[in-house]
């Protein structure tokens, strides 16, 4: 089953108020996805400085603090539960593989300038408190909750999946041809941390990302390579989008009103949700991609 | 009656239109805040005149006998699913499934309804306004469907006795349904569809009518590669 929602805000009337909607969405999804949550939420911010989304699992946070400090000059953490926000200037390339050599036990969740991740095992309403969603603002937010049918409930089987700078991509359904493909796309240099389908249909999505493809083509030839069933929500730093596949078994629904577009897999996950009455209220029809920003 | 699904509890609000006392004469309820929530009316038997205001989730009406139950927003899956007899009156779009396995009764929709509307219907008649998804008619074996609009992918799929009548473009047939001729029992059961759904601006005689080519009825050793 599991249950998807995100929004995108087309005005900043709601930016402070992000968090809030899209933590009142999750909660309502609960009976979709009872097993984990997670979000990815978007800002604006410094394009000089990266944000890395840790999740420090067992490892104490005070200790992690001072070691890290040591190693990365001039970094700000923010802590919320079991994962980390950590902000530096320090490059990906070299920061993952400090983390991994010395850290093995985190977890790295997404980086980029504006995404933040936090996922976790557990009851939706229970992730949404734990991580306090409903204080944060932002400019789009993605979210997830799972009812796990492939792999094992663990953190790296939540979602959402980022597999690239500012990228994020949550997944009902499965997928059937993803052994394959990830098999396709290791050898292009995706790397993969968890043997869930849909973290190769997010590192489908930054491959063809990182060739310069615009996330609605991307989804576009994602009709052709990837085989099951599924609606995906993908985000990046300021596009957002969504697809069905052309059987369209997995429910999708689609409210636009002048300030906001909100998604969900049922309609009761937006009922709260600001002027929602008069949106326009749609299903996206099966294999058409539906992109905001860019 | 007013009920409010903000503040009285669904099983409850179903409970107390399921077990209306014969003897009450007050039968019109009007349904406020429903929120998304599924099963809203399902399973009623009475003679009821029920006013849904907002847009319901999943299986609305679903197993409707008698009842009279008009929808003011839009509706989830399996609107007046196995419907047996009554009314149900959808004012916005349907999602897929509408009207699935419906023995009786007529469901009219405003909007449009997606894929697989009226699968496996088995008596039920379905008047849409608008237009209809891929697999719409998918087995189904009794009844009328009649679509204003479009029709998508794939109609009448494998379908048995059901008449579907289709305004607008078909994009492409299902296995075994093909066109078929209007007589004129057909526009005299047309019209009295369309009049019972108060549409007024479409005439029987510009729809056209599709249904089972009686290929796969039985068995035949030449399809065995298609199994």
């Amino acid at each position: 089953m599991c249950g998807i929602v995100g929004i995108y805000l087309k005005t900043k009337k709601f930016e402070n108020n992000l968090g809030k909607m899209l933590s009142g969405m999750l909660n309502n999804m609960e009976s979709r996805g009872p097993d984990s949550a997670g979000f990815a939420i978007y800002k604006n911010s410094d394009r000089k400085e990266y944000k890395y989304s840790l999740c420090i699992n067992k490892l104490d946070f005070s200790k992690f603090k001072k070691n890290i400090s040591q190693k990365i000059k001039n970094l700000k953490l923010n802590q919320y539960s079991d994962h980390v926000i950590l902000k530096t200037t320090e490059k990906p390339k070299k920061f993952i593989n400090l983390i991994n050599k010395e850290f093995p036990e985190i977890s790295i969740v997404g980086y980029g300038h504006s995404i933040e991740i936090f996922k976790q095992v557990g009851n939706p309403k229970d992730v949404v408190k734990k991580f306090n969603l409903e204080s944060f603002s932002g400019t789009h937010g993605i979210g997830h909750t799972r009812m796990a049918t492939e792999s094992a409930i663990t953190t790296d089987g939540s979602h959402p999946y980022s597999t690239g700078e500012d990228e994020c991509l949550v997944h009902n359904g499965s997928l059937s041809n993803h052994n394959n493909l990830r098999r396709e796309l290791k050898k292009k240099g995706n790397i993969f941390t968890s043997e869930n389908d849909t973290e190769v249909a997010a590192g489908y999505v930054s491959n063809s990302l990182s060739n310069n493809k615009s996330l609605k083509n991307t989804l576009v030839s994602g009709l052709k390579d990837l085989d099951g069933f599924y609606t995906f929500i993908a985000g990046t730093r300021k596009g957002f989008a969504v697809v069905r596949d052309e059987i369209a078994c997995k429910p999708a629904v689609i409210a636009e009103t002048k300030n906001y577009v909100a998604i969900a897999s049922e309609f009761q996950a937006m009922a709260h949700l600001p002027d929602v009455n008069n949106a326009k209220i749609f299903e996206p029809e099966p294999g058409i991609v539906y992109s905001w920003g860019n | 009656m007013k009920l409010d699904l903000k503040k009285l509890k669904l099983r409850k609000v179903n409970e107390q239109l399921q077990n209306i006392d014969r003897k009450i004469n007050n039968r019109n309820f009007t349904i406020i805040n429903p929120e998304g929530n599924h099963a809203v009316c399902a399973g009623l038997t009475e003679e009821l005149n029920i006013n849904i205001k907002g847009h319901v989730g999943y299986y609305c009406a679903g197993m409707n006998q008698r009842a009279n139950i008009t929808i003011e927003g839009n509706v989830g899956t399996g609107v007046a699913e196995n419907m047996m007899s009554g009314k149900v009156h959808v004012k916005g779009n349907a999602s897929q499934s509408a009207g699935a396995t419906a023995h009786g009764g007529l469901l009219i929709i405003d909007g449009d309804a997606s894929s697989r509307c009226g699968i496996s219907m088995k008596g039920v008649d379905i008047v849409v306004k608008g237009s209809v998804g891929h697999m719409s008619g998918f087995m189904s074996q009794a009844g009328n469907l009649v679509v204003c609009g479009d029709a998508g992918e794939a109609l009448g799929d494998s379908l048995y006795e059901t008449n579907i009548y289709i305004k607008g473009k078909v994009k492409s047939l299902g296995a075994d349904c093909v066109e078929k001729k209007m007589d004129k029992k057909h526009i005299k059961k047309l019209n009295l569809l369309l009049q019972e759904a108060n549409i007024n601006d479409q005439k029987a005689e510009s729809f056209k009518r599709y249904g089972s080519a009686k290929t796969l009825y039985n068995f035949k050793i030449d399809n065995i590669s298609n199994y």
